[in-house]
């Protein structure tokens, strides 16, 4: 089943689906194991694992220095997708995607780099500094091998844009709830539910939404606005703070279990 | 021919725009600008007025007789950069932009900066100008540009070190795109060179080209002829693209960008990209080039004794100039930047920046091996009384360190500790 068909499967039974994120050896690839299985066994329905880049220009502080965290203790690419492939087969209930920055896909070979995540189960890819211009080979890699290439919608992006950007994409679209980086909290208000209103109409696609989301109020506003609340940085810090047996009941809260 | 060429902002196989879905509005309102001001003569002709008016421009063009006496080959000239109001071809670009930020109607400025040239000449056009403005610098970059620094907050600019990676450079670029993606309604984005996403590194050469259009007239006037050579230091890129464009079509000048070879380019510390092993290409900063960084794509740690020059990537426009061999590339060590600026100094009474200093280094190395009937031009992008602090420790000057010590122990007595 392809990743939208997966995704509007499970909206049958559920009011609104939960993506978190993890960046890979952060801060070790056990703990990621262990966040991982937290995650599933709570019901998340898609995880970004975010293989580290030392430039990730559109990632906040908290993010930013995951990365570099685990660059600093020595994680390579080949070990982020080795351990991808073994999480796939053990949470076959979650869809898994890639979130990185384009060099690492280029600098490994961007064929190699889809062939290689599409064969372990990888659904699809978030890539947040590659525009569907400069993604040519990209794009038709993803097709070729079957896997999602997420599209941005975002509040600066007009409508025409959005009609673009859609149709070349798959899976589901990824919108991005305010202007500026990872982490900050974003205002549940009216240009937001403005927003929203503008995405819904401008895609068939599922709707994820993303950027500052941190409770259960934020994740109930968005039932029936958005088709899945994306969790990022919340996660993290939570990790950071209380260690990864938080993660679990955090999961729980968030989808009002 | 490769299927990039034909798309916009493309050098070769290098430049593009990898820009975040957040800013592509931004950049489409911002390449209409460009266009519309890059088809304005009345725009460029407003912007050479002003450069003469605030800037000193045409910056001269000067014969240093006793350089080319010591070595006894080429005419030596120096295109003097380091006369623009601010110390350096940095004002250049930054008036040209502050032009346009006026007709786009912004209100804020960030930049990145290095050496803190950029950051200095960026918060006075903000200055001159009436924007609010903010500055990216690598901490490190802080510590060793103290003086810059204090230039940038006395102008009214605020200063924001960056902490992370490596505290250069590059990690100020990647911070001005986090303010940007968030502040683009007001703000615009002053970057310092020709590289990031299109249309930089067009627009940015552009603004430069002034200093090539004024060196091929300056020279046809005082040698007669073509020079054999141009050289200039390349960090980004901007002061020798700057130049070179005044004689790009010239095939017998010959084109010279020397890099940071550091420690030495078969060491790990250096900024070499078109020369060296250590470079691939890529795409990080919102933009296609050579990047030095390792087989997994990570950007690696540079090193450079001039900050302007410590730097990963290098203008897509000179990485295609590079492939077709129409610019040649060297490395200019630590070293030899120290020994090319103290006998300038001494011989000519000039002071170039340690960037500007890598480009001497190569002319001093090729002048003595040419013909007395030919010119050379070495771009003298800055002025070096800014790293007075690094020369200073450099030259190892027993005299510098007493007076530092002396302001210390005075500074220390009336804070009280
Ligand atoms: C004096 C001077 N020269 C050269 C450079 C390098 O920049 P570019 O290669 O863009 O000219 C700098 C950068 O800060 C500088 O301050």
């Amino acid at each position: 089943m392809n990743l939208t068909a997966d995704l509007q499967k499970r909206l049958q039974n559920k009011p609104i689906l939960l993506m978190t994120h993890l960046v890979l050896g952060y801060p070790s690839l056990e703990v990621n194991r262990e966040v991982i299985r937290q995650m599933a066994e709570n019901g998340v329905d898609c995880i970004e694992l975010q293989i580290p880049f030392s430039e990730p220009m559109a990632d906040g502080p908290v993010i930013l220095r995951a990365n570099q965290d685990a660059l600093n203790r020595g994680i390579r690419v080949a070990d982020c997708i080795q351990f991808a492939a073994d999480i796939v087969q053990e949470f076959p209930q979650v869809n898994f995607l890639f979130m990185t920055y384009y060099n690492i896909i280029f600098r490994y070979g961007e064929e190699d780099f889809i062939k290689g995540a599409a064969e372990i189960g990888i659904k699809g890819f978030i890539v947040p500094d590659l525009p569907p211009e400069e993604g040519e080979s990209y794009l038709s890699l993803s097709k070729k091998y079957r896997t999602a290439p997420i599209m941005f919608f975002t509040p600066t992006s007009t409508e025409e844009r959005m009609r673009k950007v859609e149709k070349m994409g798959s899976g589901f679209i990824y919108c991005v709830a305010r202007k500026g980086v990872t982490g900050k909290k974003t205002a549940m208000d009216d240009s937001l539910a403005r927003s929203l209103n503008s995405y819904r109409s401008a895609t068939s696609l599922p709707l994820a939404v993303g950027f500052g989301i941190s409770s259960r109020e934020d994740v109930a506003m968005l039932e029936g606005k958005a088709d899945m609340a994306v969790i990022g940085t919340a996660t993290i810090r939570l990790v950071d703070n209380q260690g990864p047996a938080a993660v679990g009941p955090f999961i729980a809260e968030l989808l009002g279990h | 021919m490769n299927q990039a060429n034909s798309k916009r902002g493309y050098f070769g196989n290098w430049g593009g725009a990898f820009i975040p879905e957040v800013l592509h509005q931004t950049f489409t309102e911002l390449n209409e600008a460009y266009l519309r001001v890059r088809g304005d003569e009345t725009f460029w002709q407003e912007y050479v007025d002003l450069m003469a008016n605030y800037s000193c421009r045409p910056t001269p063009l000067t014969f240093a007789e006793n350089l080319t006496k010591h070595f006894g080959g080429a005419r030596i000239y120096i295109k003097r950069e380091d006369l623009n109001h601010t110390g350096a071809h940095k004002a250049n670009n930054v008036m040209g932009q502050g032009l346009l930020v006026k007709r786009m109607g912004k209100k804020r400025v960030i930049a990145e900066t290095g050496a803190g040239q950029h950051g200095v000449a960026t918060a006075t056009m903000a200055a001159r100008f009436g924007f609010a403005c903010t500055i990216y610098m690598g901490e490190e970059d802080v510590a060793r540009q103290r003086p810059n620094v204090f230039w940038m907050e006395k102008l009214g600019a605020t200063v924001v070190p960056v902490t992370d990676g490596s505290r250069t450079l590059k990690d100020a670029i990647n911070e001005a795109f986090r303010d940007w993606v968030a502040s683009m309604d007001s703000t615009h984005y002053v970057l310092g060179t020709v590289c990031g996403p299109h249309p930089f590194p067009e627009m940015v050469a552009w603004f430069q080209s002034i200093i090539g259009q004024e060196a091929r007239k300056q020279i046809l006037a005082q040698h007669g002829n073509m020079p054999a050579a141009v050289y200039a230091c390349v960090g980004g890129g901007s002061n020798a693209l700057g130049i070179f464009q005044g004689f790009m079509a010239e095939r017998a000048v010959e084109l010279v960008g020397v890099e940071a070879g550091g420690k030495g380019i078969d060491t790990d510390h250096h900024a070499s990209r078109m020369t060296g092993t250590r470079a691939a290409a890529g795409v990080a900063q919102g933009y296609k080039t050579m990047f030095l960084q390792d087989d997994d794509g990570q950007m690696l740690d540079t090193h450079s004794i001039a900050a302007g020059l410590d730097y990963v990537g290098i203008s897509p426009i000179l990485a295609d100039l590079g492939d077709s061999g129409r610019v040649r590339f060297e490395a200019a060590t630590d070293r030899e930047v120290i020994e090319a600026l103290e006998l300038t100094m001494r011989t000519e009474g000039i002071i170039p920046a340690l960037e500007s200093s890598h480009a001497f280094v190569q002319a001093f190395k090729d002048a003595p091996e040419m013909n007395p009937h030919e010119a050379i031009i070495i771009n003298m992008s800055g002025r070096g009384d800014k790293d007075i602090f690094t020369i200073a420790h450099a030259f190892d000057d027993p005299s510098w360190k007493k007076f530092i010590i002396g302001r210390a122990q005075e500074y220390r007595k009336s804070s009280g500790e």
